[in-house]
């Protein structure tokens, strides 16, 4: 069993989006967290201090951990930010600015 | 043909607000619901977004047939136009708007649009009811910190909203009712459960057992869940805690460990499990800064009201796990009486006793008060968390600077420690790491100011108050535009998000209404 299956999902056509170039695709409706996770990809982002790797931790917004750069835009909140066909995932380091 | 009618607007579309929401309708109020996420029902009632085809998503969730009566009724009153849905709407603030040339008395709610949060709009009623749910209250400890450790309520919202998980082999843990349904839905789709590791102690049970007895159907779900717990042969492992998460740059095992009668760990007791995934959970916090922003009265970390929802500032009700936690059923009986509240109140009478719902509530909130006395942490999770432990991720400060706060520099109250570590100054603004500093410092966890439930670009808040883009009852927005989704794709360079922390702490440099 797997989660589509347990709910008899009939998706959308798939469409494409990068992860850093690399192209990955991904399901209609989902977030860039559910999209990563179904790639198996569990972090994006290493944080300003120590450099540790980070990906979703409360899943519903409140915590600021999977902190992402979607289309140039960095600190977006990758578990609530929806996919659209051609964006571009970027994993991002520290503030995700240049400096 | 609502023109003349009271305006409530309704903050969070979870259980609490959607009972809320239709109550108040039924009884000739314009309600306008405004919620974060993308399509209502809150956390209880999360489903796969739309563009996954989902033709069975009752198979993720209980009490369908609640869910489908909330649904229905929200449709009805959309196309009658007494609830106006505003998706997408993530608020910020709320204010008390006094009387001004040509407007009504009343409150302004500002919402930042859409998950780019960069455009802020504002939705102006004459009551306001708070129903904004709670997060998941989660106890450092070390390796919390790495990929593949989630919350338990996350790994569900991730499942039930994303259908997908976390990994192929998951330890579900921590203490409190949410952890039965997560490890279900986990097993049922496809996840090894290596284990459900509980701190409760069953011998705690026969205590509470009275209270518990009185909600039957609560036994029987509970019941249901152990069932399903067998039948995916999920092991059970009470009285047990997670000492270590372990993993190069991601979560490889967890270590487990028994705790004995005084509540600390058994020494050699400890053991490995491999897993990808940690779903951990301490119980949850309700979510009050909306409410704290208002003057609300906060008892201890719930929004205080009295027996018709209502807060100790006229004109703001509160309902469902903002006031309390205490799940889905309470949530959704408290939302009715503060929906019917408001409306009597609003139309200048007093509302008739809503004798059902008070019923269920008294019931569901005896329940939720002995299931707090089982389901607790350790006793003694602070002897845990190593001095080298983050214990506020946002800003990477270890447990040891958290201690030497208190012991070397004297803090006393968890506003110094803050100052002095910067714990807790971070983009959550201290929602994750608060309970743990309060543990680990000994001091009281407090309702700390967070005037802003969102941080909130530096523009959008000079602009706010002056004139967002303000409107009455939230209904600007282009017909045939999906409120909350406009324009998301348009990538302008020149309005790079500013959002920082100095948006957070200094909210007071916001430009007053003229
Ligand atoms: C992540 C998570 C998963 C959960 N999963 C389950 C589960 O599977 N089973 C179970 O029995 N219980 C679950 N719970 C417990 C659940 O909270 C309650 O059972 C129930 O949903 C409470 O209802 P409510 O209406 O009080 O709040 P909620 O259902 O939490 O609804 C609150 C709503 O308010 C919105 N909101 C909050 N703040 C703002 C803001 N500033 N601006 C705009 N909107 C806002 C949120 O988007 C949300 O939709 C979960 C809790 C969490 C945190
Ligand atoms: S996982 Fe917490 S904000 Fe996205």
């Amino acid at each position: 069993m797997n989660p589509l299956d347990l709910v008899r999902a009939e998706p959308g056509r798939p469409f494409t989006v990068t992860l850093d170039g690399r192209a990955i695709d991904v399901l209609p409706g989902r977030t860039v967290a559910a999209a990563l996770w179904a790639e198996g990809v569990t972090s994006w982002r290493s944080t300003r201090g120590t450099g540790r790797p980070r990906g979703v931790f409360c899943g519903i917004g409140v915590c600021f951990d999977c902190l992402v750069t979607v289309n140039d835009r960095p600190n977006q909140r990758a578990c609530l930010v929806p996919l659209a066909p051609g964006d571009a995932i970027r994993t991002q380091e520290g503030t995700g600015h240049d400096d | 043909m609502t023109d003349g009618s009271p305006r409530l607007a309704v903050i969070g579309a979870g259980p609490a607000g959607l009972a809320a929401s239709l109550a108040a309708a039924a009884r000739g109020i314009h309600v306008t619901l405004i919620d974060a996420a993308a399509a209502a029902g809150g956390q209880f009632h999360r489903r796969p977004a739309s563009g996954l085809g989902a033709r069975r998503p009752s198979a993720l969730h209980h009490r369908w047939s609640t869910w489908e009566r909330l649904e229905q009724g929200l449709a009805a009153h959309l196309e009658a136009g007494t609830v106006e849905h505003l998706p997408d709407h993530h608020v910020w603030t709320v204010e008390r708007t006094g009387p001004a040339p040509g407007a009504r008395p009343g409150f302004t709610v500002h919402a930042l649009l859409g998950p780019l949060q960069e455009r802020s709009v504002a939705v102006r009623a004459d009551a306001v009811l708070l129903a904004t749910g709670g997060y998941e209250k989660v106890l450092p400890f070390p390796g919390w910190t790495l990929p593949g450790v989630v919350t338990a309520g996350g790994a569900q919202a991730m499942l039930k909203g994303g259908l997908v998980v976390p990994g192929r082999r998951a330890v579900v843990a921590g203490s409190g009712p949410l952890l039965l349904p997560v490890a279900t839905a986990l097993a049922a789709a496809g996840v090894e459960v290596a284990a459900l590791v509980e701190s409760l102690d069953p011998r705690r049970l026969p205590r509470a057992a009275g209270a518990l007895a009185s909600a039957p159907g609560k036994a029987a779900e509970g019941a249901r869940y152990a069932a399903r717990l067998l039948r995916h042969r999920v092991p059970f492992l009470p009285r047990h805690t997670v000492i270590e998460a372990r993993g190069e740059g991601r979560l490889e095992a967890v270590t487990v460990a028994a705790l004995g009668p005084d509540g600390r760990v058994r020494p050699g007791t400890e053991r490995r499990i491999p897993c990808e995934a940690l779903a951990v959970g301490h119980g949850m916090i309700p979510h009050t800064d909306l409410a704290e922003a208002l003057g609300c009265r906060v008892d201890g970390v719930n929004v205080s009201v009295d027996d018709e929802q209502r807060t100790d500032v006229p004109g703001v009700w509160a309902a469902g796990e903002t006031t309390g936690i205490g799940g889905a059923e309470l949530a959704l009986a408290e939302g009715h009486i503060a929906g019917r509240s408001a409306a009597a109140r609003l139309h200048g009478t007093a509302p008739d006793p809503a004798a059902g719902a008070a019923r269920v509530r008294t019931r569901a909130r005896r329940f939720a008060a002995a299931l707090d006395t089982v389901y607790r942490p350790p006793l003694h999770w602070a002897d845990q968390v190593t001095d080298d432990t983050v214990v506020c991720r946002c800003e990477e400060v270890t447990a040891g600077r958290v201690r030497e706060a208190v012991t070397d520099l004297g803090a006393g109250d968890l506003r110094t420690v803050k100052l002095l570590t910067r714990a807790g100054m971070g983009w959550c603004q201290g929602r994750i790491c608060e309970p743990a500093v309060a543990g680990l410092t000994g001091c009281e966890q407090t309702p700390v100011q967070r005037m802003l439930a969102r941080p909130v670009p530096l523009g959008e808040l000079a602009r706010a108050g002056a004139d967002d883009e303000g409107h009455d009852g939230g209904n600007d927005h282009a017909p045939g535009r999906p409120a909350g989704a406009p324009h998301r794709r348009t990538h302008d360079p020149d309005r790079q998000p500013t959002q920082s922390h100095s948006a957070m702490s200094h909210p007071t440099e916001r430009e007053e209404p003229s």
